[in-house]
């Protein structure tokens, strides 16, 4: 690939329309970094977290207080997962959750699209993309549903530009995050909640899912030199990091305090009291400062240096990283004290990003992405988007697992897969209509780099639609 | 579990491997109708809740509120009840077509899931070491018939990835291609090796199409497992299918999620056996997870990820009716780390163990291949009727 292709394909989202390829490639990408928009016209109105959140406590409230609808849940026959991931749930909950928090989500699906496809700075969309990837929350968690988006547009795109620090603490405090790694309701053995809970006869206590993913997935990586103990103490430290307005009764007070609805809050009261030892350092705050220096301490370690710098360079350079790009990422991060435009900028710096031969097959997104861009798609509607996404194995926010979603081919690159981009393509292809020349936007994506079979193939196809069908599925579009 | 819910894909095509002239080691001598269903409980399922030592004196102690749980369950003897939502399962048991191993676990010993996950499917020392899965390494030492590998899953899980031909087939709501189109696409990817490949494989699973299952839902156990049935039938199906199952990572409230999935599993399993017919009786199913959770609950009512936990084997073909365990203790002192069930047998020599009988492989030969970090391990003997 010529070095415009790669700056649109790989770096980027694929070209728009009637886009033409960049003359100068480096500094088409770098002038993205300046020029890109936390907040675009495609996500101006977004559904509120206030309201998202008062909607997501009421349904607790429904499932776990012992009400009419509970009792009715006892009498069905299948159900689906309550708000602590569990029961029944009764039906007009489910119901519920369905009409009102589903819609909410399909309206951020559909934000989420149009901002990709439509974007000006596809190289920092990309990275949006990646980074709501490395901070994964999945939307199979009823609670999750409706925040699975707000945690991208509200923790992670306002940071992009920023130091990494930045976007891992609001990560962590943001509800979806809280809520999906079972933070929200871990409480310090030790803290007066737990006391007082005990005396009416009740155990509540520590959940260790949030610390040990951020150990393990947000910064150390796997193999980044922490141990079982350094993850219950992550969970003692993070103990009263929770979300106001999910809980009624008498336990409001202690975890909202006077916040709003749906913000992080720090609840003294579940918190466990004492120092902490984290990786060999020791924490003597208190409160929420506590867990927020060892975000900071984290942050700054090489071994969360090299787990990006691993990642990233998976993600520009192929699935097996060149081992010197790995280190150059690495470095620009030590060196800049975590400064993301700085590593992105060493990641356009580095040649291994430039070979000419494609070095990654798109995952579902990507092709999706590209093919909307391409077919000139805007105002995209959320439940086509999420249903073509579903089909195509990577359904928007549900990855099923907060390692987020694989980044190497071998996840992508099957007989199924491969079939279903066919259907998707041939739908596509039909909604563009006849207007698309496939042979001019052929020749404008990847200039020189076409392929005589693909260019052959389009030339040959028996309507505009299938010309653009075949574009999408050829070789060249479902790498990059 | 997987979705499941329209169209089939039929068999497989690691006849592509034969006709293709890649090498095979240690040919299996059995004959060749056998079947084999490896499922997997991603998410670390609670082996103490599922095959509960009901008769360990420490059991009610640690357990607390989650040690009634086991009431009304088959009884599999002085030491362990199987857990009641696994009713179908208990009469398996009772005819001898199941077998449960306790305090088993993969060589992994941290608690991470992917991790966890990642070594018990490629059979690798540490996570991400091998691209490839035992199971399509077991693909290399069947005969072409037998080797038929499919994946009920969008896309191949690593437990399938690897040099053999195998395949995958998760139902799409999309409608189907023009025919025009498909042949088009056939074309414009003979020049391209990887894509020719797919796409093949794609084409021929197509033509063996059936008509669909009826709908199944990913909670839907009895469709998945008739659907797995009918893939596994006929001398043109399948003969070996990964079917993944999942939300068994109960860190809350956990006696509502755990009998839910236990009563898809026991349905998935029930439907396989009754789907199978006559094949059942030559048929071998493993369900196992990447480890188990902490003997005590937490502060949410749930359990958090552990070590050691309980596998199943399942089919007519094996030697059922029996729980093989090396039991551990559940006194603080007795557990892993304080916390965990402590591991006392390895999976690794379990699968080995259990393939090899059934398949007629060497023992050693079968280790070193599929689990090669246990190599010198003694498999696991007399799982398998002979």
């Amino acid at each position: 690939m010529a070095a415009a292709t790669i700056a649109l394909n790989r770096f980027g989202l694929g070209a728009k329309l009637g886009e033409a390829p960049p003359s100068d490639p480096r500094s088409y990408l770098l002038n993205q970094l300046s020029i890109y928009q936390p907040r675009p016209a495609a996500l101006a109105s977004m559904p509120s977290r206030t309201q998202i959140a008062a909607q997501i406590g009421d349904f607790i409230d429904e499932v776990r207080e012992d009400r009419p609808m509970r009792r009715q849940a006892a009498r069905m026959p299948q159900g689906m997962r309550s708000p602590m991931g569990d029961e029944e749930i009764p039906e007009n909950a489910r119901r519920f959750i369905r009409r009102s928090i589903a819609e909410q989500y399909m309206v951020m699906v559909a934000g989420r699209m149009n901002a990709a496809a439509t974007s000006n700075t596809p190289f920092a969309e990309r990275l949006v993309h990646f980074w709501a990837n490395h901070f994964a929350v999945s939307a199979d968690k009823p609670q999750v549903i409706g925040m699975a988006g707000l945690l991208e547009f509200e923790a992670i795109r306002p940071h992009l530009m920023g130091r990494f620090a930045d976007i891992l603490l609001a990560v962590e405090q943001h509800p979806a995050m809280l809520m999906y790694l079972n933070q929200w309701h871990s409480i310090g053995p030790d803290s007066p909640a737990a006391k007082w809970v005990a005396r009416r006869g009740k155990q509540r206590g520590l959940n260790e899912n949030l610390a040990r993913e951020i150990l393990e997935l947000h910064t150390l990586g796997v193999d980044g030199g922490y141990s079982q103990g350094d993850v219950t103490e992550m969970a003692r430290a993070l103990t009263g990091w929770t979300v106001a307005g999910l809980v009624k009764g008498p336990a409001a007070r202690a975890l909202s305090g006077n916040a709003v609805t749906g913000d992080f809050n720090y609840a003294d009261l579940i918190h466990q009291p004492g120092e902490r030892t984290i990786m060999g350092r020791r924490y003597r705050q208190q409160g929420v400062g506590q867990a927020r220096a060892v975000l900071a301490d984290l942050a700054a370690h090489p071994s969360t240096a090299r787990h990006l710098a691993t990642k990233l360079a998976r993600h520009f350079a192929g699935d097996e990283p060149p081992k010197a790009m790995i280190d150059r990422l690495a470095l620009a991060y030590m060196g800049s004290g975590g400064d993301l435009p700085t590593v992105y900028r060493a990641i356009i710096d580095s040649p291994e990003a430039w070979a000419p031969g494609p070095v990654k097959f798109k995952t579902p997104w990507e092709w999706t992405v590209s093919a909307f861009r391409m077919a000139g798609a805007a105002e995209v509607d959320g439940q086509i988007v999420a249903g073509l996404l579903q089909q195509l194995g990577q359904p928007a926010w549900k990855p099923g697992s907060p390692a987020g979603w694989d980044d190497r081919a071998a996840s992508w690159a099957g007989p199924d897969a491969l079939v279903r981009r066919v259907e998707a393509a041939e739908k596509i292809a039909a909604q563009a209509g006849a207007g698309t020349d496939a042979r001019a936007v052929a020749v404008r994506l990847f200039g020189e780099t076409l392929s005589p079979s693909t260019a052959q193939a389009i030339a040959r196809a028996e309507s505009p639609q299938q010309g653009l069908a075949l574009l999408l599925v050829s070789p060249e579009f479902l790498r990059r | 579990m997987s979705m499941i819910d329209r169209r089939i894909f039929l068999g497989a095509s690691a006849g592509l491997t034969a006709a293709l002239g890649l090498p095979r080691m240690a040919l299996a001598t059995a004959s060749g109708d056998r079947r084999f269903v490896f499922i997997i409980q991603r998410g670390a399922a609670d082996g103490l809740a599922i095959v509960a030592p009901t008769g360990d004196p420490a059991f009610a102690g640690i357990r607390g509120d989650f040690a009634r749980d086991s009431a009304g369950g088959t009884k599999l003897d002085s030491l362990f009840t199987l857990h009641p939502a696994l009713a179908e399962t208990g009469k398996l048991y009772a005819a001898r077509e199941a077998l449960f191993v306790h305090a088993v676990a993969s060589p992994y010993r941290e608690r991470s899931h992917f991790d966890g996950q990642n070594i018990l499917e490629t059979g690798g020392a540490r996570a991400y070491q091998r691209q490839d899965g035992w199971m399509n390494r077991l693909v290399g030492l069947l005969p072409p018939e037998e080797g038929k590998a499919l994946a009920l899953t969008a896309t191949i899980p690593p437990a399938l990835r690897g040099s053999n031909q195998v395949s995958s087939y998760a139902p799409s709501a999309l409608p189907d291609a023009s025919g025009e189109l498909m042949r088009r696409v056939t074309m414009l990817y003979e020049g391209d090796a990887q894509l020719h490949a797919l796409w093949n494989q794609a084409v021929e699973t197509r033509a063996m199409a059936g008509d669909g299952a009826g709908g199944g839902r990913r909670d839907n156990g009895a469709a998945t497992g008739a659907l797995a049935a009918r893939l596994l039938s006929g001398d043109k199906g399948a003969h070996i299918a990964f079917i993944e199952t999942e939300g068994w990572d109960t860190h809350a409230n956990q006696r509502g999620a755990l009998t839910r999935n236990l009563r898809n599993l026991d349905a998935l399993l029930a439907a396989l056996k009754g789907g199978l017919g006559a094949e059942w009786n030559k048929t071998l199913v493993v369900v196992a997870t990447e480890f188990g959770r902490t003997a005590a609950p937490n502060g949410t009512g749930g359990t958090d990820h552990g070590t050691a936990s309980a596998a199943m084997l399942l089919g007519g073909a094996v030697a059922g009716g029996r729980v093989i365990a090396d039991w551990p203790g559940l006194t603080r002192s007795q557990l892993h780390e304080g916390r965990d069930l402590r591991p006392t047998r390895g999976l690794d020599a379990l699968i080995a163990g259990a393939l090899a009988q059934h398949y007629g492989l060497e023992p050693k030969r079968a280790m070193a291949i599929l689990f090669p970090n246990a190599r010198g391990v003694a498999v696991e003997e007399g799982l398998m009727r002979s």
